[in-house]
């Protein structure tokens, strides 16, 4: 879990930062930081899938060794 | 420098002190009061005075109004309202049993005076890679850290001494990783909460002469959540607490619902004759962190304890890594 999460921190830093939405006028901040919160749930929501396969992976590992 | 010293140490001992002597007084009241639950992995079943969490949130707040007079930030304030919430919530489920989601609704009311005082900082902080500015998915961190945290550590109180045990561990790394990355007032203000849990751990270990209740629980998970929020340390406090992490998200997934304990149709556990713990082989029962544990071999909830203690000593140490590689950017 904690390897996991070092690297979806290099993933969030990656993806996230660099995102910046142009050309809205006011709108530009709501817009950026909406598309990094749709993308961060994703992620997280990728970590959790992640999780469970290898969760399900070790106990099938421990039940058939 | 001396003024941070200074305060270190009055903090720690209001803390400490605080609660290793009001907590006899809260037994004898609750006891006199017939306000005590049965502990069934105990021989005879010894009924134990509940809920502690009076004496566990007088004495944050007694040491944070010192941190507060030493240094007067929206930071501490945040805290203590905040570690405040979270225990009338626990307070509220342990006088009336609620539904599985009152406490996550009502923790996450709890993260708003934090976001009302303004006591954060949109950047979070990632290990090696540096920081990402989210300010509209940060207002959601806030929320559902507090949430998350007060909904771990309530978890992981499921035998005698593993809550306030746990939390004294994972408490103490995230004070000394507020230390290393030099946020020297937030860890002031986080050595509270170690020391609270440190003492009432001395009633709640086994065999338990008091259990802390939800509003213990809370409060702790509640103020654990506050001070990763405002001390800018979210990741560090994530790994802190992974061990619980890992227990709530094997519940969840398992049972696919937020479940009140009290709603378990299958238990995880048994107690079996010697009073030892054994995984059930109910397949509709919920994986648990103490399921595993107990899974290769029936062990007594003293020896789970300390399972559960060194997978909190390993995880806190990560968190100190956690830190360092915080402090470095690639």
């Amino acid at each position: 879990m904690w390897i996991l999460i070092i690297i979806g921190g290099g993933i969030s830093v990656a993806i996230l930062g660099p995102i910046q939405i142009s050309g809205y006028g006011n709108l530009d901040g709501i817009l950026s930081s909406g598309i990094k919160a749709i993308i961060a749930i994703l992620m997280v929501v990728l970590w959790i899938f992640i999780l469970s396969k290898i969760k399900n992976w070790i106990f099938q590992k421990e039940l058939n060794p | 420098m001396p003024e941070r010293i200074i305060a270190a140490a009055a903090v720690s001992v209001i803390a400490f002190f605080t609660v290793f002597f009001l907590t006899p007084v809260l037994i004898r009241a609750l006891e006199k009061r017939n306000l005590t639950v049965k502990d069934y992995n105990r021989k005879g079943g010894a009924m134990v005075p509940r809920p502690g969490g009076i004496s566990i949130i007088v004495g944050i707040i007694a040491a944070e109004l010192v941190v507060f007079g030493f240094f007067p930030r929206v930071e501490i304030l945040a805290i203590m309202i905040t570690t405040s919430l979270a225990f009338l919530v626990g307070l509220v489920d342990d006088i009336r049993v609620m539904g599985g989601w009152f406490k996550p609704l009502a923790l996450a009311a709890s993260a708003i005076p934090i976001i009302l005082l303004g006591a954060y900082d949109f950047n979070l902080a990632f290990p090696l890679f540096g920081e990402v500015r989210i300010p509209l998915l940060y207002f959601g961190i806030i929320i559902f850290m507090i949430t998350v945290t007060g909904n771990t550590v309530n978890s992981i109180d499921v035998l005698n001494g593993v809550s306030s045990g746990f939390m004294t561990i994972a408490s103490f790394a995230l004070t000394i990783s507020l230390f290393l990355l030099q946020n020297y007032e937030i860890a002031i203000a986080s050595l509270p909460l170690g020391f609270v849990a440190l003492a009432f751990y001395k009633y709640h270990k086994f065999p338990s002469k008091i259990f802390p209740g939800d509003s213990g629980v809370l409060a702790l998970g509640g103020m654990y959540g506050a001070i990763a929020i405002v001390g800018d340390v979210e990741i560090i406090a994530a790994v802190a607490l992974l061990p619980a992490i890992f227990n709530s998200f094997l519940f969840l997934s398992s049972m696919k619902r937020i479940t009140e304990h009290r709603e378990l149709k299958s238990k995880p556990v048994n107690t079996e004759e010697d009073f030892r713990l054994k995984a059930t082989p109910h397949k509709d029962a919920p994986v648990t962190l103490v399921r595993l544990i107990v899974a290769g071999e029936p062990l007594t909830e003293k020896q789970v304890g300390y399972v559960i203690f060194r997978l909190a000593i390993f995880s806190g140490i990560l968190a100190i890594i956690t830190a360092f590689m915080t402090g470095v950017v690639i």
